[in-house]
């Protein structure tokens, strides 16, 4: 059973990583798990100078799903390359960093700090947040003012290839990934969390401080499947899959419709061992369903009228 | 889960679970998720652990919103995912004379540690309840401990409970460690007498949580230096002059 997959010059022992802003640093999940055993490990947004983020309540539970509104606290870029970074098993698996900035200038002083570091593998530039004033989503919404985010922190990522997380806050988000891979993306990741709130009709407040914030959980899966699902005919780069991931079935999905690895967002605050065991069950989960590597499934959703059977089919071809 | 037992009314409920092989110690705290929430409930509800014998691993539950009352109605053998101890719990400096301020629930981290403690007689505990002492377990504390109960059900209640609290702490103040666990407001004016009578206090605070190790964010506190630390992690319990209480 492979469930290796090669992702934009990165080769991953498997397809699954963690989604950014649900992981911390890596460390936090250290006890529940080997982190070595992670496609690669994607950290917490980083900014160049620590942030304090939102007031609360910045979280709330919703159906099947939740509501945040954090803000991007975090400890700055070189903190993180000082305190943390070190820690991780970034010599044998990728970690891979997340940006917030809140100009392209920024963007590009932030890749240039990043990008040199012998244990940063990739950088993921998030111009999708929905919780910061400045920046992220503005970014996101507009394919001229992405690619050119996505052109600087290029042109400052040294060797480093570039994820650019996208919004599924926009009309089309074809056109903006288009935007994104013809300004120089190696890679895209999608969705962030869509947009949403929450009300308390006694106190007859908002249940987040911030008013609006981002929905996550396995409540978006579906729309975060269809939005891989149109973005990968689109485009020749990889495409990282996200949105409700939480088990391997749901990673399983994501590949057939086109995603070369997925990210686990969310579902990691369900339980905290959650993504190792998923890990753990997808050779069995492959097995079940037939599938010998990813490669092979990678794409290859049946919408054609004609729905044989696998094995069925492949008896055909003999 | 070994089962569970109602004290006072259905909504106060304690559940017994299998005993971990870990120690924790007083104020540290555990997740609990059951297998049957599926999808729904997504998060792991936390509670402090009220009492950790060779024979159980006890919690004391509130019954106020969606999970807890789902917990109310799990069945009695089915299959709870807990993991912890999870943060930091109360040092207890057991040479002293310790003063516990508790609120409501907030007597719940408080009971196995009274429990064990090798001098009850150094403890003097101050309760303040809103329903019925019934609901709490307070009988079950050693009769050595000087024990003092204040039911507030009106806010004439309130205002001598404040009252009373900062009399205790000013009092008590020079002469040990103090330990406070109860809703905001009571640790809110627990907090101002403490600072005001310079005592050593230690506040166990509650905040809403996802993942209970550090990484959602949503759980933090302002501290006097303006950070915002997870409670999960850092807290629950904190030096009573670390934190800004909102």
């Amino acid at each position: 059973m492979d469930t290796r997959v090669e992702l934009g010059g990165l080769i991953l022992k498997n397809p699954v990583m963690s989604a950014s802003g649900t992981f911390g640093y890596g460390l936090e999940f250290s006890l529940y798990g080997d982190l070595q055993e992670l496609g690669a490990i994607v950290v917490k947004g980083l900014s160049l100078k620590p942030r304090a983020g939102n007031p609360v309540p910045r979280i709330v539970e919703t159906p099947c799903g939740m509501l945040n509104a954090i803000g991007l606290q975090n400890i700055g870029a070189e903190r993180f390359l000082r305190d943390k970074l070190p820690l991780l098993p970034w010599d044998r698996t990728p970690v891979v960093v997340n940006l917030y900035a809140q100009s392209v200038q920024e963007f590009g002083q932030l890749a240039g700090l990043l990008g040199r570091e012998p244990g940063v593998a990739a950088l993921e530039v998030n111009i999708s947040c929905p919780n910061v004033r400045h920046g992220g989503f503005q970014f996101g919404q507009d394919p001229a003012a992405a690619a050119a985010v996505t052109r600087e922190v290029k042109k400052n990522s040294g060797s480093r290839p570039v994820i650019v997380k996208l919004s599924p806050n926009v009309t089309d988000v074809r056109t903006i990934a288009k935007a994104v891979q013809d300004a120089g993306a190696d890679m895209l990741s999608l969705i962030n969390t869509l947009g949403g709130m929450a009300v308390d009709v006694h106190s007859r407040k908002p249940r987040l401080a911030g008013i609006t914030g981002g929905l996550s959980g396995p409540a978006i899966k579906p729309v975060a499947l269809k939005m891989v699902y149109q973005v990968c005919r689109v485009v020749d780069i990889p495409v990282i899959g996200l949105g409700g991931i939480c088990t391997v079935d749901d990673v399983l999905e994501f590949i057939l419709v086109g995603a070369h690895a997925v990210q686990v967002g969310t579902a990691n605050f369900m339980r905290p061992d959650l993504i190792f065991d998923l890990i753990r069950d997808l050779p069995e989960a492959m097995s079940r369903t037939g599938i010998v590597s990813l490669d092979e499934i990678r794409g290859a959703l049946e919408t054609s009228s004609d729905r044989m059977d696998p094995l069925e089919k492949m008896q055909n071809i003999r | 889960m070994l089962g569970m037992a109602w004290a006072g009314s259905r909504d106060f409920v304690h559940l017994y679970l299998e005993p971990p092989g870990w120690e924790a110690s007083p104020g540290q705290f555990v997740m609990l998720r059951p297998s049957a929430w599926g999808f729904d409930p997504l998060w792991p509800r936390p509670f402090s652990i009220c009492e950790k014998t060779p024979e159980y691993l006890r919690l004391f539950i509130q019954v106020v919103g969606r999970g807890t009352s789902l917990l109310r109605s799990a069945a009695p053998d089915s299959e709870i995912v807990l993991w912890g101890p999870l943060g930091k719990g109360f040092r207890i400096p057991v040479q002293h004379p310790l003063l516990i301020l508790a609120g409501g629930m907030g007597i719940a981290p408080f009971v196995g540690m009274c429990k064990t403690h090798p001098h009850p007689e150094r403890i003097n505990l101050l309760f303040g309840h809103r329903l019925g002492l019934e609901h709490y377990p307070l009988d079950e504390l050693p009769g050595k401990i000087r024990k003092e109960s204040m039911h507030q059900s009106t806010p004439e209640d309130l205002v001598d409970f404040s009252g009373v609290l900062q009399e205790r702490i000013r009092d008590f103040a020079p002469r040990g460690e103090i330990l406070a666990c109860g809703p905001m407001p009571f640790l809110r004016v627990g907090q101002r007498h403490v600072l005001e009578s310079n005592a050593r206090a230690q506040l166990s605070v509650e905040t809403r949580m996802a993942c209970g190790v550090g990484a959602c964010l949503g759980c933090v506190i302002k501290t006097r230096n303006g950070e915002m630390l997870q409670t999960c992690v850092h807290g629950p319990v904190f030096d009573a002059r670390e934190l800004v209480l909102q």
